[in-house]
């Protein structure tokens, strides 16, 4: 089914373009320092960056309006960072800290924040996408004229999840844009040795959803097919199939090197198209001045030393919390009866939300 | 609240397990909009086991959500409604079926409160008949109680009993958890007394002494707590034993203290399931039996459960290998020391 609305055709003003390239910078800084962290072993568990991948991230994001809700996968601290979420809970959530966004208890690949319409951060390949669909399905319930974007790797439209989401999401006439961030590798797997139909967005037509492929390394490009499929999906209640080409600069997780299956050469190939690189020559063009934007670099800088800080401020979450969210109100008395001959103790459980984190 | 609501009766009436669950999704349902049902057959074709007969015709097709068979996608949409704000029941027309949305119940819905620090609930239900019999061999007769009540974050109930079946339904769509209703084929004919009042719920973490005894306390859920209370008549009538039965009703969490209370009475115990036995719901019983009534036991926990094969198809093999009453009844017998 086609989607009726016409592409988006007004141009970033300057101060807009500037701001988003802050944020692709700010991105970048920031996992360059999570990943020194990680190796100073202040960062722990998985950690997967997506340096590289900040045109798609930011461009993604900024057609994602405030009301909208987002879901992605594990690699997601720039979407985290986009949506506003300060870099201060990214970083404290990273070194396991109470004034993370999920307090300490998801790390890396469970970043989220309801207030901004962030589900989450999830783990398993292709498992949040039945998450996104029921979230779809929800506001459809609730009779609001919101979208979903639910962001998700190559790696994953080989699973079941994805069809069973798209299915229903078509069938059902869901509001969720599907943004396949398609870089090339499942961890180490080309995607054309791991799907027989290499030209992913092309799926979508096996739901009778529009599918397509854009460049996720240019801002624009991003910009406007995100938002355009977003408007038809919050306007006409379809999905889509977004798919942005991009590149990951860093191995699948910090500790892959990322050179058993690919080249120094490819990379470096692709560097010489960074989007950062491709941003800030349009900001030149546009009379942005060298100084000027060599004050956003020194102010990631100082906004990702803060983060640091403040993450090395932030207490451990207290053992005595060990449980603490995992069940609602009034849970605390439904397992009040479960101590008795209990192989760990639940009395050293508490379910009490009022304690804190 | 509505005006039908206010002037209900509170008295009870009899009615079968079937009936009971769909009073509770009906009063549920007329009782706050965000709860809405979804599963395979639950519209047109109103359940495959009609537990969710004329209840589309009453709330319409978005709240009795007939869906394609897949259960990953719906499960694990009922998780993401459920997120925002809704109270979706998804009815799995099988515990077996439920096997293929494992990853959306145990990775995604079990994980929400703790995994994201407590910042986003996933109030969600699903109900789902498990259990053995009528042949239907071995993809088809299982039971996986334990491996969800030993999931943290899960919630899981088994109502032995048409009033429970109405009363742990409301609760379970009344709670902020994830929570698993297990009933069963065998029980959806089953009568009994049930409330009327639309307030009435059974809380969740509390056993049921279905049976007083002194003699020996049977732990069981679901239908054993049907074969359980049968059996416990039998022994009074042919042994003069005086058995108590403890009705499980929920597993995650888990009564002890009653079953301790009960054991501190009778000093000899005997639990049952429909499921297999090795690392089973059982086995949890006997292990926490051991340590909190340590003092109390006068012999060793003795258990009873399906025989540990798939189970076959014909009559009777199937029969052989379920844990029936006389099976029941002889455990009984061994774990007083009596000759059955």
């Amino acid at each position: 089914m086609a989607v009726t609305v016409p592409p988006r055709t007004d141009q970033l003003d300057r101060d807009t373009r500037r701001e988003l390239y802050e944020t692709m910078v700010l991105s970048r800084v920031f996992e360059t320092e999570a990943e020194r962290q990680y190796k100073a072993a202040r960062i722990g568990g998985y950690c997967h960056l997506s340096s590289g991948q900040e045109a798609m991230t930011i461009g993604a994001m900024h057609a994602l309006h405030a009301d909208d809700l987002l879901v992605t996968g594990y690699r997601s601290h720039g979407f985290a960072l986009a949506r506003g979420i300060p870099p201060e809970a990214v970083m404290a959530e990273l070194f396991g800290r109470v004034d993370g966004c999920a307090h300490g208890r998801g790390g890396s690949m469970h970043l989220l924040d309801p207030s901004r319409g962030y589900y989450g951060g999830w783990g398993i390949v292709a498992g949040q996408l039945p998450i996104a669909t029921g979230l779809a399905l929800a506001l459809r319930r609730q009779g609001r004229e919101q979208a979903v974007l639910c962001e998700l790797g190559d790696g994953a439209v080989n699973m079941g999840a994805w069809h069973e989401s798209l299915n229903l999401a078509s069938l059902w006439d869901l509001p969720v844009v599907f943004l396949v961030v398609n870089n090339l590798y499942g961890m180490g797997t080309a995607v054309e040795r791991a799907s027989a139909e290499p030209d992913l967005y092309k799926r979508a037509s096996a739901y009778r959803m529009h599918g397509e492929r854009v460049d996720g390394d240019d801002l624009d490009t991003m910009i406007e097919a995100a938002d355009r499929l977003l408007t038809a999906a919050r306007e006409e209640h379809r999905p889509a199939v977004l798919e942005a080409v991009t590149y990951r600069y860093r191995g699948h997780s910090v500790a892959d090197a990322g050179l058993a299956y690919r080249s120094k050469e490819e990379i470096a190939e692709h560097q010489r198209h960074d989007p950062i690189v491709r941003e800030r020559e349009k900001l030149l063009a546009e009379g942005v001045s060298e100084e000027e934007l060599a004050a956003i670099d020194t102010h990631a800088d100082e906004r990702v030393a803060a983060a640091v800080q403040a993450a090395l401020d932030s207490p451990a979450p207290q053992p005595d919390r060990l449980a603490y969210g995992m069940h609602g109100v009034g849970s605390a008395e439904q397992f009040a009866r479960m101590r008795p001959g209990s192989a760990y103790g639940e009395e050293a459980l508490t379910f009490d939300a009022g304690l804190g984190a | 609240m509505s005006t039908a609501e206010a002037t209900t009766t509170t008295g009870t009436e009899v009615m079968t397990y079937r009936e009971a669950l769909r009073l509770a999704l009906r009063e549920e349902m007329e009782r706050d909009e965000r709860v809405f049902l979804m599963g395979e057959e639950v519209g047109v074709f109103e359940g495959a086991y009609k537990v969710s007969a004329g209840l589309m015709d009453q709330f319409g097709a978005d709240r009795v959500r007939d869906t394609p068979i897949s259960e990953e996608g719906f499960v694990g949409a009922g998780a993401g409604a459920a997120m925002l704000g809704e109270r979706p029941v998804v009815e799995i027309m099988t515990l077996n079926f439920l096997l293929v949305a494992m990853d959306q119940v145990i990775n995604h819905a079990a994980k929400v409160g703790a995994m994201f620090g407590g910042e986003v609930r996933c109030p969600m239900v699903i109900r789902t008949p498990n259990g053995a019999g009528n042949q239907l061999t071995a993809q088809h007769s299982q039971s996986f109680d334990g491996w969800f009540a030993g999931t943290p974050g899960l919630k899981v109930v088994a109502p032995a009993s048409p009033a429970d079946a109405k009363g742990l339904l409301k609760a379970a769509i009344r709670d902020e958890d994830p929570v698993l209703v297990l009933e069963n084929l065998p029980i959806y004919k089953e009568k009994g007394e049930v409330s009327l009042d639309p307030e009435f719920v059974t809380p969740i973490g509390l056993a049921n002494v279905a049976r007083t005894g002194e003699d020996l306390t049977i732990v069981s859920h679901g239908f054993a707590t049907v074969r359980a209370l049968h059996v416990a008549e039998q022994l009074a009538a042919d042994h003069g034993i005086d058995a108590e039965v403890v009705d499980l009703r929920s597993l995650r969490p888990l009564d002890v203290q009653t079953i301790a209370e009960s054991v501190a009475k009778t000093n000899h115990v005997l639990c049952v399931e429909e499921g297999w036995p090795s690392y089973g719901v059982t086995a949890e019983i006997a292990a926490r039996v051991q340590k909190a009534c340590f003092d109390d036991l006068d012999a060793p926990v003795e258990r009873v459960g399906m025989a540990e094969v798939p189970l076959p198809y014909a009559k009777e093999l199937e029969l052989a290998a379920m844990p029936h009453e006389e099976r029941i009844a002889a455990a009984a017998l061994a774990t007083l020391g009596r000759a059955s």
